[in-house]
C-alpha cells in the first residue's frame, strides 16, 4: 500500500480537485483506493455525495476507539472508497497531541488497511500543524500544487527543507503547477525556472479550467464527469507521473473494474 | 449468500414485469439504471461425490464478454478464494479435471485438500441476463445495487430457473440498504430466497446437491420378504455400477472405477451370502458374470493404486532420488494405460451390455413375486451372525506363525461381514451401526495394510523382473525400487505386529456385544 497526499500550506490551490481526480483515476486503473478527506470543510466528501459525518468524530478515530474501517464509505465508483470528513476534524491537532507518538499517529491508523488498499490518498487541509506533520510522516509521495508565483516557490523550498530534517522515512515530492494561466508571462517563466532548477517538478501543469470548477455542480471527479475534456486529460497525465514517482506498478492493481456502479 | 446480501425470488406480478423492478412505495428512495443489461454464463462445479458441497463450499465460474472468474464461496456465501479463468495467452482449463490443472494460487490451495483425488466436474450451467439498478438516497448517492437476474439452465438440459433479485449494499450503507430490502420484500411477487442460485439451478433440472453417495440407499423393513429386500439391495448396487460407468469409461478420475468395483464386490458378496432367498438359476447365472466384471476391473485398479501411492513412495526415498525412480512411474503409467484399454473395451462390449439388460429384468421379476419367507429382519440377523462367527473363529486361529494367507482370508471374511452390515443398514439402529462399523474398520484397516503392502511388495518384484526383461530398468531405478520394497516390507511387518491387539479388541465381549446388538434390534 502506498500513501499519497496532496499538500500545500495555502488554500485554494487545487489540492482537493487533485486528490479527487487522482484517486478516481487510480481506481479506474484497477488500484484499490481509499481517499481520506482530512479537511473539515469536507469538499472531497461533498463531491462524492457522501454525508460529512464520522461516528464518534475525529477524536474516536484518532484515539482508536472506532476502527477506521467502520467509517469508510463506498463511492459510486468501483475500487474507490472514501473516509469522509467530519466537522470535528478542525480539532484533530488537539486529539493527535494527546496520543503517544503524536507525529506518526496517522501512519499507525492507516497500517491495518494495508491488505485492503493499494493506495491511500490523503486530502489535507491548508495549514502547518501537527496534522500536516502527520501527513508528511505517513505519505510516500507528496503531490504539491503550486500556483506559479514567487511566494509559492518559496513555500516549496521550505517544505523540502522541513522534510530533509526527518529521521528515517521521508516522503518523495512531486510538485506541479496548478491554476496556470498560460497567457501570463510570469506564470510561464516561473514554471520554466523551477523545472530547470529542481528534478521534483512534474512536467504536467493543471491550467485554470472551468470544467474543474464545474465538478462541484456535477458532484463527480472531472475525469468521470467529462472524461474527454482537457481537464481530464491533464489529470490523467499528472496521475501517470505520480504513479511512477510513487513506484506503483501496474501489476500491483488488484481491484476488479466494472463490478460496481459507475 | 453473504450475510450482507439480501436475495429474493420473483414470481407472479413481479416476474411478469420483465427485468424491471417491483414497484416501491418509498418516496425516500429512487432508482437509476446502472448500465445496459448484460449476459453472464454461470457454471457450478463439484466432484462427482459432492465433496465441495459437503465441505460447505461452492465453486462457480462466472464468465462474460471480456473474461471470467472462478469464485469459491464458503457456507456464509463470502468469497473464500477467486482466480481469473484463463486470461489472454493462458491455456483454457478443460473440465473435468483434477485440481492440479488449475493455476497455482489461493483457489487451488483451498480446493486441493477437499477434492483430493476426485476431478472437478461442471454440475450445472446456466445463462443469466442481468439488469442492474442503483438505489439512490436524497443526495443521489448510491446506497445499494439492485440486480434483477433471469436465469436459464443450459446444461444438463434447458430449463427456466426463474428470476431473482439481489440487494447488495455499498460499504457503509448497510442500514439504508436493509430498509430498501424490507420495502422490496413487501412488494407483491417478491419472496425472500430460500435457496442459492446454484440450488435453484439444480432444482430446475430436478437435482439435489449431495444426490450421489457410494453408500447403499435402500429402506428395508424387518417384516418385508428377504427376497424382496435382497433384490432391492442388488438393484441399488447396480444403480451405483451404472452411475459410475460413464466416468469410468471416460477415465475422469480413479474413483469412478473404485466405486464401481466396490458395488460389484458387494453384489458378489450379497449373491454369495444372501443368495439363498433368490432363485437358484439367478445366482448361478449371475455370480460368474459379476466375477468376470470384477476381474475385468482389477488390473486397472491395481495400476491406479500404484500410481496414487507413487508420490508418497517417491517422497520416502532416502538413498535413491525421485529421478532415479521415474522410469518405474513411466512403466506403471504405460501398464495402466494398456489395462484401461482392455477395461474400456470390456465395458463397451456385448457381454457387459447383456449383463446390464438382463440383470435388471431378472431383479424386477424377483421383486414382483418374491418368496414370502423368510422375513428380511430375521434373515439378515442370521446371515450377519453366521458371518460374525466365522470372523471370530478364523481370527482366533491365527497366531504369530500363521501363514499370511490366513490373514488374507480373514480380511475377505471381514469384508463379507462389513458388506452385510452395510447392505442391511436400514434395519439397524444408526448409532449401534456406527459403533459396530467403527470397530470393524479398525480391524479391517490393519488387515488391509498388511495385505496391500504385501501385494505391492510382491508386485514390485514382478515389475522389476518384467522391466529388466524388457531392458527398461536402469540399475539406479532397480535400487530405488528395492528401497521402496524394503519400506513396504517394514509396513507389512508393523501391521502384522498390530494385528493381535486389533483382533483382541474386535473379539472382546464389548466388541461382540456391538454386533449382537445389531442382530437383535433387526429382528
Amino acid at each position: 500500500m502506498r500513501v499519497l497526499a496532496t499538500y500545500n500550506i495555502k488554500g485554494g490551490v487545487g489540492k482537493t480537485a487533485t486528490a479527487v481526480n487522482i484517486a478516481y483515476l487510480a481506481a479506474r486503473d484497477g488500484f484499490r483506493v481509499l481517499l481520506w478527506d482530512l479537511d473539515p470543510q469536507s469538499a472531497a466528501t461533498f463531491l462524492f455525495r457522501v454525508q460529512p459525518k464520522v461516528k464518534g468524530g475525529g477524536k474516536a478515530l484518532v484515539a482508536g476507539k472506532r476502527p477506521v474501517d467502520d467509517a469508510i464509505k463506498a463511492t459510486d465508483f468501483p475500487n474507490l472508497d472514501l473516509l469522509p470528513a467530519d466537522f470535528t476534524y478542525r480539532n484533530l491537532d488537539l486529539h493527535l497531541d494527546s496520543e503517544r507518538k503524536p507525529a506518526t499517529r496517522l501512519r499507525a491508523l492507516l497500517a491495518p488497511l494495508r491488505r485492503e488498499y493499494d493506495l491511500v490518498v490523503l486530502d489535507c487541509p491548508p495549514s502547518i500543524s501537527l496534522l500536516s506533520e502527520n501527513v508528511l510522516h505517513a505519505a510516500d509521495l507528496l503531490l504539491v500544487p503550486l500556483i506559479p508565483t514567487t511566494l509559492s516557490v518559496r513555500t516549496l523550498e521550505q517544505l523540502t527543507e522541513f522534510i530533509a530534517g526527518f529521521d528515517g522515512k521521508r516522503p518523495r515530492i512531486l510538485a506541479f503547477f496548478s491554476m496556470v494561466d498560460g497567457r501570463k508571462r510570469l506564470h510561464r517563466e516561473i514554471a520554466e525556472e523551477l523545472r530547470a532548477s529542481r528534478n521534483d517538478v512534474a512536467a504536467t501543469a493543471i491550467p485554470s479550467l472551468s470544467a474543474i470548477e464545474r465538478m462541484s455542480v456535477g458532484r463527480q471527479p472531472v475525469a468521470a464527469l467529462a472524461p474527454r475534456s482537457q481537464a481530464a486529460r491533464y489529470y490523467c497525465e499528472l496521475w501517470l507521473e505520480a504513479r511512477d514517482r510513487a513506484r506503483l506498478g501496474v501489476s500491483q492493481a488488484r481491484g476488479q473494474t466494472g463490478s460496481a456502479p459507475g | 449468500m453473504p450475510s450482507h446480501l439480501r436475495e429474493f425470488v420473483l414470481s407472479g406480478d413481479a416476474l411478469a414485469a420483465g427485468d424491471s423492478l417491483p414497484r416501491l412505495d418509498d418516496p425516500r428512495l429512487d432508482f437509476a439504471i446502472g448500465g445496459s443489461s448484460r449476459t453472464v454464463r454461470r457454471t457450478w462445479f463439484d466432484t462427482f461425490d459432492w465433496r465441495l458441497f459437503r465441505a460447505g463450499l461452492t465453486l462457480e465460474l462466472v464468465a462474460e464478454r471480456g473474461g471470467g472468474e472462478f469464485v469459491l464461496t464458503g457456507r456464509d456465501g463470502d468469497t473464500a478464494a477467486a482466480a481469473p479463468a484463463g486470461g489472454q495467452g493462458e491455456a483454457r482449463i478443460r473440465f473435468p479435471c483434477l485440481v492440479e490443472a488449475l493455476p497455482l494460487g489461493q483457489l487451488r490451495e483451498h480446493l486441493a485438500p477437499v477434492t483430493g483425488v476426485r476431478a472437478l466436474l461442471p454440475i450445472v450451467k446456466a445463462t443469466s441476463s442481468l439488469r442492474e439498478y442503483r438505489a439512490l438516497n436524497a443526495d443521489e448517492k448510491t446506497v445499494a445495487v439492485v440486480t434483477v437476474e433471469r436465469m436459464t439452465v443450459t446444461q444438463p438440459r434447458h430449463r427456466d430457473a426463474g428470476a431473482r433479485l439481489t440487494v447488495r449494499p455499498l460499504r457503509g450503507y448497510d442500514a439504508q440498504a436493509a430498509k430498501l430490502a424490507d420495502s422490496l420484500s413487501d412488494a407483491p411477487g417478491v419472496e425472500p430466497a430460500a435457496t442459492t442460485a446454484f440450488e435453484s439451478a439444480l432444482k430446475a433440472v430436478d437435482r439435489k446437491p449431495g444426490d450421489y453417495t457410494g453408500k447403499i440407499d435402500v429402506r428395508l423393513t424387518a417384516e418385508m420378504p428377504a427376497a424382496f429386500a435382497v433384490a432391492a439391495i442388488l438393484d441399488a448396487l447396480f444403480d451405483t455400477v451404472e452411475v459410475n460407468l460413464p466416468g469410468t469409461i471416460r477415465d475422469i478420475d480413479t474413483e469412478f472405477l473404485h466405486d464401481l468395483r466396490v458395488a460389484v464386490r458387494r453384489t458378489r458378496s450379497v449373491l454369495k451370502l444372501a443368495g439363498s432367498v433368490l432363485p437358484d438359476a439367478t445366482v448361478s447365472r449371475y455370480a460368474p458374470e459379476f466375477k468376470w466384471l470384477g476381474d475385468l476391473t482389477t488390473p486397472t485398479r491395481d495400476g491406479d493404486v500404484y500410481l496414487l501411492s507413487y508420490p508418497a513412495m517417491a517422497a520416502q526415498l532416502v538413498a535413491a532420488t525421485p529421478d532415479e525412480l521415474a522410469p518405474f512411474h513411466d512403466y506403471l503409467a504405460q501398464q495402466r494405460a494398456a489395462a484401461f484399454g482392455q477395461l474400456a473395451r470390456g465395458l463397451r462390449g456385448k457381454r457387459f451390455a447383456e449383463l446390464v439388460g438382463n440383470w435388471r429384468l431378472d431383479l424386477d421379476k424377483i421383486s414382483a413375486a418374491p418368496r414370502p419367507r423368510p422375513p428380511a429382519g430375521a434373515f439378515a440377523a442370521r446371515r450377519i451372525t453366521t458371518a460374525h462367527q466365522k470372523v471370530l473363529r478364523r481370527g482366533a486361529m491365527i497366531g504369530p506363525d500363521s501363514p499370511s494367507e490366513a490373514l488374507h482370508d480373514l480380511r475377505k471374511r471381514c469384508k463379507e461381514l462389513r458388506y452385510l452390515l452395510e447392505v442391511f443398514a436400514s434395519l439397524h439402529d444408526p448409532s449401534q451401526q456406527w459403533h459396530a462399523i467403527r470397530e470393524m474398520k479398525a480391524l479391517q484397516d490393519c488387515l488391509g495394510e498388511y495385505q496391500d503392502t504385501q501385494v505391492q511388495h510382491a508386485g514390485l518384484h514382478e515389475f522389476a523382473a518384467r522391466m529388466m526383461g524388457e531392458r527398461r530398468a536402469p540399475a539406479a531405478t532397480l535400487l530405488a525400487m528395492g528401497e521402496i520394497a524394503a519400506k513396504l516390507a517394514e509396513r507389512a511387518n508393523a501391521a502384522r505386529r498390530e494385528f493381535a491387539g486389533r483382533f483382541a479388541e474386535f473379539a472382546s465381549p464389548r466388541g461382540q456385544a456391538r454386533i449382537a446388538a445389531l442382530t437383535k434390534a433387526g429382528t
